[in-house]
């Protein structure tokens, strides 16, 4: 116990000191998110045209975006919500990462749509306004469900840790005591307290499944309900939620790896965090695999008119790097990589996680961009009607790295504010014995202990 | 376990409150526009007295797009990028398209079953006392997903600030006639609505008629006649005799354009 107690002081530590290292960080980040917001500015004061969207495809990449942050805020769910609800015992150094992924993507990815409008400072008419018929008003309900749900489910299990941070922080600022003091609640670890804490994840663990699940279908009817090639299928909510969790597992994996690497986390997260972790991900690209066969096969088997347009465009046309990419690139080589017990160790798994996630975004952006460029109108025969292009101009792009910098900002931040692993579940005796037992793990050297964690 | 009770009642009675009081604040502050008069339901289909079609003879249509020049002219149109050079053309509301067999005019369809209309998030799209889909460009919030949706692509987007003259600048602007132009919202032919409402036939009609063509025809189908601007000759003469179809209607958005289809080709 002893043992224990001096390791969660290693991640307690991270919260007391922020290094030189740290700062720079978080300011690169910050000047990015800046840049981001200058983009829109100037989007704002000319107009959306300064965005490479023209007609036909007047959606570009800032809905693709919206889709794949919302798309990788899954992990939060899909891992600490089923792992809970399961009682696997390894999952406990990783839940609190899964739910600030969660937690940190949803802002952002809501946040693309608000930044796409013509008139953004008409954005309040989505809610005052709200039309229920729309797909974008079941959207809106959804993500904000969604968003409110996951911020509880991220609190609940922080509590005790709030209190920890409440008795032992005393050298950090009057606000962040002020504000462990108060959303701690009260926790003194007593055994009401724990029964009640328990009930409420509990409950929360099987609510946020469904509401995920949900978010993600009504995602996928903003496109399915419309009459476009290639969206108006009924495979599409499914296809949304798998490949949501296969992107968030994926993006598990690369935060996984970071915050071990740059906080010397190796103790918490081992090497078999990362295999389990794989398994799931494999589950989840074998999944894409045959849903994406099933997406592709039945159109082009059909083989309307514009259906094989669109098919053209993707295999052989245009786009045909990007979508030989995400197949090969995005779905078998991970798959492979994954599969092949050899080639499992932490850095083939990242990169396996890395391709998956390019893949994602691309299958993101082959789902929005070549549908909207095919001609819908193809009566009477030999209509000419051009092919629609779509070229991304400097704001999308860097309203693009700016979310994505973003998200990272969000991560570190909340690194440093709350711990990062869940210490007072990682020091609870473990109930099932299937699980690795942390009793068993390796103790940290003396000397790397009293070095503590290095800044990023 | 009764004082729970209680402080969860008070924090739902406050929380209604607080919930009330932001909506009140919202409407007098003025947040919420008064609604429209124009906006309808689609429930107010079934009382309909009006059912304006148009009727498109490609036989007689030569290609020439006077009627997109004349709807651009009419309704002062902006440019296709709303002001970027290299986009010098305005946008065509009404549009030629070149087929097999010779051309063919396409407007809006006015669909009585609008893929448009039924995704706005904000109702500002709209169906008019006479069913012809507006857009009220002061509640749009230039989302795209009308145009998204629309089968038929015939809507547009005002990419940047549309260049405006004095007039169109003074003008009142009514979703019935939506000028002067804005940034940031939908467009597209609204069936020269403020023509129509008045008893004449929009401006590409009449332009056509003009040109010699007589390509274009609108009217009343409740009266079972349509014009030129000029002649007058039954509908369903027309339909029956020349075999008219409407595109794409197997989606079932009940366009109210008819297609004559050239002679010699059945649709």
């Amino acid at each position: 116990m002893t043992e224990k107690r001096q390791d969660t002081q290693s991640i307690m530590a991270l919260l007391k000191s922020h290094g030189a290292r740290f700062y720079l960080f978080v300011g690169v980040l910050a000047a990015i998110v800046g840049w981001g917001l200058y983009a829109f500015y100037v989007e704002y004061v000319y107009g959306l045209g300064v965005t490479g969207d023209r007609l036909p495809v007047v959606w570009g990449l800032n809905v693709v975006n919206f889709v794949y942050f919302i798309a990788i805020s899954m992990a939060g769910t899909i891992i600490s919500g089923i792992l809970r609800l399961s009682n696997a015992d390894w999952r406990k150094p990783i839940t609190r990462m899964a739910e600030a992924i969660t937690v940190a993507a949803l802002p952002i990815g809501a946040l693309f749509p608000l930044l796409d409008l013509g008139r953004p400072e008409r954005v309040l008419n989505l809610f005052l306004l709200a039309r229920l018929q729309s797909p974008i008003a079941w959207d809106g309900i959804a993500i904000g469900t969604y968003i409110i749900a996951s911020l509880i489910y991220f609190y609940l299990p922080l509590i005790p840790d709030l209190a920890a941070c409440r008795d032992s922080l005393q050298a950090v600022s009057k606000l962040r005591r002020w504000l462990y003091t108060k959303l701690s609640l009260g926790w003194s670890g007593l055994a009401e307290q724990d029964k009640r804490l328990k009930g409420a994840i509990k409950i929360m663990a099987i609510l946020v499944v469904p509401i995920a699940v949900s978010v993600h279908s009504v995602l996928s009817w903003v496109f399915s309900v419309t009459l476009r090639v290639e969206w108006h299928s009924t495979v599409f909510p499914i296809f949304f939620v798998m490949g949501a969790v296969y992107s968030g597992v994926a993006t598990i994996l690369i935060v996984m790896y970071a915050f071990r690497r740059f906080y010397h986390l190796e103790l918490y997260l081992e090497v078999k965090h990362f295999l389990y972790l794989a398994y799931v991900f494999l589950a989840a690209d074998l999944a894409m695999i045959y849903l994406t066969v099933s997406e592709y096969m039945t159109p082009s088997w059909g083989a309307e008119t514009l259906d094989l347009q669109y098919l053209a465009s993707i295999t052989t046309g245009p786009y045909a790097a990007y979508f030989w990419f995400m197949i090969i690139g995005g779905f078998i080589i991970p798959a492979i990589v994954v599969s092949v017990p050899r080639a499992r160790t932490i850095g083939l798994i990242v990169v396996a996680a890395v391709l998956a996630n390019l893949g994602m975004w691309i299958e993101r952006f082959l789902i929005i961009i070549p549908s909207l460029a095919v001609p819908q109108l193809s009566t009477p025969p030999g209509i000419t009607y051009l092919p629609g292009l779509y070229t991304p101009s400097w704001v999308e792009l860097s309203i693009t790295f700016a979310g994505l910098a973003g998200f990272a900002l969000l991560l570190v931040v909340l690194s440093r504010l709350v711990p990062i692993i869940s210490l007072w579940e990682i020091s609870e005796p473990e109930v099932s014995s299937a699980g690795p037992a942390m009793a068993s793990a390796p103790v940290m050297s003396q000397a790397q202990e009293t070095e503590g964690p290095k800044s990023p | 376990v009764c004082s729970l009770d209680q402080n969860r009642r008070q924090f739902l009675l406050g929380a209604g409150a607080a919930a009330a009081g932001l909506a009140l604040t919202a409407v007098s502050s003025g947040l919420v526009p008064p609604a429209s008069t124009q906006t309808q339901d689609t429930d107010s289909l079934q009382d309909a007295s009006k059912n304006y079609v148009f009727v498109i003879d490609l036989n007689a249509c030569d290609g020439c797009a006077k009627c997109t020049e004349a709807c651009q002219a009419e309704m002062a149109v902006p440019p296709t990028s709303g002001g970027e050079l290299e986009f010098e053309g305005k946008q065509p509301w009404i549009q030629v398209f070149k087929t097999d067999s010779g051309f063919i005019p396409v407007p809006c369809q006015n669909c009585q079953n609008a893929p448009c209309t039924k995704v706005c998030p904000v109702g500002a799209t709209f169906y008019s006392d006479d069913h012809i889909v507006l857009i009220d460009q002061n509640r749009c919030i230039g989302c795209r997903y009308c145009i998204v949706a629309c089968p038929y692509e015939r809507r547009f987007f005002n990419w940047f600030d549309p260049p405006s003259t004095l007039d169109e600048q003074n003008t009142v602007y009514s979703p019935d006639y939506n000028v002067p132009h804005r940034k940031g919202v939908a467009e597209k032919c609204i069936w020269c609505r403020h023509r129509v409402a008045e008893g004449t036939v929009p401006a590409c009609v009449d332009a056509c008629r003009q040109a010699g063509m007589s390509a274009l025809w609108f009217g009343d189908a409740a009266q079972g006649v349509v014009t030129n601007g000029q002649d007058v000759v039954s509908l369903s003469d027309l339909i029956k005799d020349r075999g008219a179809y409407k595109l794409n209607e197997e989606l079932g958005t009940l366009p109210q354009v008819l297609y004559l289809p050239p002679k010699g080709e059945s649709p």
